[in-house]
């Protein structure tokens, strides 16, 4: 057990606000959308392949999963009524503007293939609609991991160049378990070796972030988020090995395709509350701040010229910052 | 392009596309060691911003019954209480707390005038420290930079203010803030903060706060002049041997690219409540989209994989 750090606070008060997201308003809109941007893959690859049955049954959960999240995520503002204003700017600074402009043209592709399909009229532009549709899933799947990571959330914001990967994975798995649920052992195989793959990515991948976050990753452990978590890995890693042992039994593979959604929702709503829990407690603020700024300090007084090459990466911040209260001599002259 | 989103911006509202003749940029410099704590701020930005009471309950944290800056809540006086143990003789051994504090805490007898370095109490066993915080308007505004309405937008005054007939209550900007500062109304479901009173601003008025301030703990004006003051002030108190007096958001080089609205305090930040050394998220947001589009490929790479080999597995 690592002893808890020393740290001073405003009465122990948190520094940052707790993220004002609703649950499971925002944690179900992050799996539908992996869901069925999964699912957009899958329904192309299966029409290329001529996997009809699979190919009509992922069209519709493509079509489904983004109508039903753009609920969720409309109910989750403070003013639904006032939803088009994401569309009146474009912003790459911001995720939930650059999600909208992925997520409105998923929606309507994805609906008009399924519409297509199920009605025979257009084939042409429905199959053009479709392939829109899973050019544009991978990135509905990843760019949530963005809308977390863009924030002050320690927990979100350091683990950004892990947690699009869980996201993609756990996306590919929900998508490929749920084709192992609804078909054959035959017409499943493409969602079987695709939910095997994203489990996989998704298991490494947080085992990766969570090394890398060091004391900043235990809401992973602790908590409500903490049991979420272990819940979520024990699923998706049960559903990796009835897969893998049960592959020829079709009940068998259902269960693992169950245990695989389930392990997918459950990332997104441990996820969701560990961020809750990083941003409640001022520990998360001031500790790594903190040890940022010492690290600053000792460069400083080590060289003197320290960040002169490097200004890209973390320590590039060294001499950027010469703080008035640590009085760096003559601060001016390493600019 | 990279100073949009991190580093030294010295004309943030031509960067953010006003004409060339703007006017000065301006901000707050709140001096906290000659504030009082009488709240006269808190009560002139309900008044005049029309601002629904927070309830009347007690904290239990000293004279701060206003807890946090909130939607409703744009100036927040914080109260600090710390023992001090006066010593009679100094041994000359480290003290706890933060540098500098041992030198205060075991010299009180030589520390000068009392109430530069917060108020003493009668018998000298508590430091009062009292702030009054508040928006600092950032150089490279996280909330600014989420917002996906542009609802959130950078006035000709250089401030960050809230267009409140746009917002949609995303609370991406809540999220955004490293100071905790901005927050939702549950009553109309939109983010609010400190807009450094942009009506009173456009009528050459000074803001409400600093109109209010009976010791001018709260200085109004240009940012540029603000923090030739600040520096000024800062080096006076050191010359009186205040070796605990800092800036903070002062430095147009650190994370945020310096505060439109800075301070001088008397003890480490977070002992306020501030982050120590907060850096806006954008900084790195082109890391992370090329993070999501590494994952967004991997994903579709598998996808075509999954159709590769036998059609039964």
């Amino acid at each position: 057990m690592v002893p808890e750090p020393e740290f001073q606070s405003y009465y122990g008060r948190q520094i940052i606000k707790t993220p004002t997201w609703k649950t499971p308003d925002v944690p179900l809109y992050l799996f539908l959308g992996g869901l069925s941007g999964g699912s957009a893959v899958l329904a192309e690859g299966a029409a290329l392949t001529g996997n009809r049955r699979l190919e009509h049954l992922m069209r519709g959960v493509a079509a489904g999963g983004a109508g039903v999240g753009t609920v969720f995520l409309i109910h989750d503002l403070g003013r639904p009524e006032r939803f088009l204003n994401m569309l009146r700017v474009f912003k790459v600074t911001s995720p939930l503007s650059v999600g909208t402009y992925i997520l409105a043209p998923f929606a309507s592709l994805a609906s008009a293939a399924f519409a297509s399909q199920l009605t025979g009229r257009l084939p042409l532009l429905g199959r053009l609609a479709g392939v829109g549709a899973a050019a544009l899933g991978p990135p509905l799947a990843g760019y949530t991991a963005a809308l977390f990571a863009n924030t002050s959330v320690p927990i979100w914001h350091e683990g950004h160049r892990e947690l699009p990967f869980v996201f993609v994975g756990s996306g590919s798995a929900a998508a490929g378990g749920l084709a192992m649920v609804l078909t054959s052992v035959q017409d499943s195989a493409p969602g079987f070796r695709l939910a095997v793959a994203g489990a996989s990515l998704e298991l490494t991948a947080m085992g990766v972030m969570e090394r890398r976050l060091g004391m900043l990753a235990e809401p992973y452990h602790l908590g409500k988020s903490g049991r979420l978590m272990k819940a979520a890995r024990a699923l998706t890693a049960t559903g990796l090995g009835v897969s893998v042992l049960g592959r020829r039994s079709r009940l068998l593979r259902a269960l693992a395709g169950v245990s695989y959604l389930a392990g997918s929702a459950l990332t997104r709503f441990g996820v969701f509350e560990a961020g809750l829990a990083s941003a409640r407690d001022p520990k998360y603020i001031v500790v790594p701040q903190r040890a940022r700024m010492a690290a600053r300090q000792a460069d400083a007084n080590a060289g003197g010229v320290a960040g002169q090459g490097a200004l890209a990466g973390g320590a590039g911040e060294a001499a950027d910052h010469a703080s008035h209260e640590q009085q760096v001599p003559s601060p001016a002259a390493t600019r | 392009m990279t100073n949009s989103l991190y580093g030294r911006l010295d004309d943030v509202q031509a960067d953010a596309g006003h004409d060339p003749s703007h006017p000065p940029r301006k901000g707050f410099f709140t001096d906290t060691s000659v504030c009082i704590g009488c709240k006269a701020c808190e009560v002139a930005c309900k008044t005049w911003n029309r601002l629904p009471e927070d309830g009347i309950s007690l904290s239990g944290m000293s004279y701060d019954n206003t807890r946090a800056l909130s939607a409703e809540t744009w100036r927040h006086v914080a109260f600090i209480e710390k023992p001090v143990h006066p010593t009679t003789t100094d041994l000359g051994l480290p003290g706890m707390g933060p540098p500098g504090f041992e030198a205060y805490e075991s010299g009180v007898a030589t520390a000068p005038a009392a109430e530069d370095q917060g108020a003493l109490s009668g018998d000298g066993s508590i430091r009062w420290l009292m702030s009054s915080d508040v928006c600092k308007h950032c150089t490279h505004a996280g909330c600014l930079d989420v917002c996906p309405t542009g609802a959130l937008f950078r006035s000709e005054f250089g401030t960050v203010v809230v267009q409140q007939d746009i917002c949609n209550g995303c609370g991406y900007c809540v999220t955004g803030c490293p100071y905790g500062v901005i927050g939702l109304d549950e009553n109309d479901g939109k983010a609010h903060k400190c807009t450094l009173c942009y009506d009173r601003l456009k009528d050459d008025q000074t803001p409400a706060c600093a109109q209010a301030c009976p010791t001018q703990s709260i200085q109004y004006g240009d940012v540029d002049e603000l923090r030739e003051r600040a520096d000024a002030r800062l080096a006076e108190l050191h010359a009186k041997g205040v070796d605990v007096a800092r800036l903070y958001g002062r430095d147009p080089e650190d994370g945020v690219g310096g505060n439109g609205a800075f301070f001088l305090l008397l003890d480490e930040p977070e002992v306020y409540g501030l982050p120590p050394d907060p850096v806006v998220t954008t900084r790195d947001v082109v890391d992370i989209w090329k993070h999501v589009g590494a994952a967004a490929a991997t994903m579709l790479a598998l996808g075509v994989a999954s159709f590769l080999g036998r059609r039964q597995s």
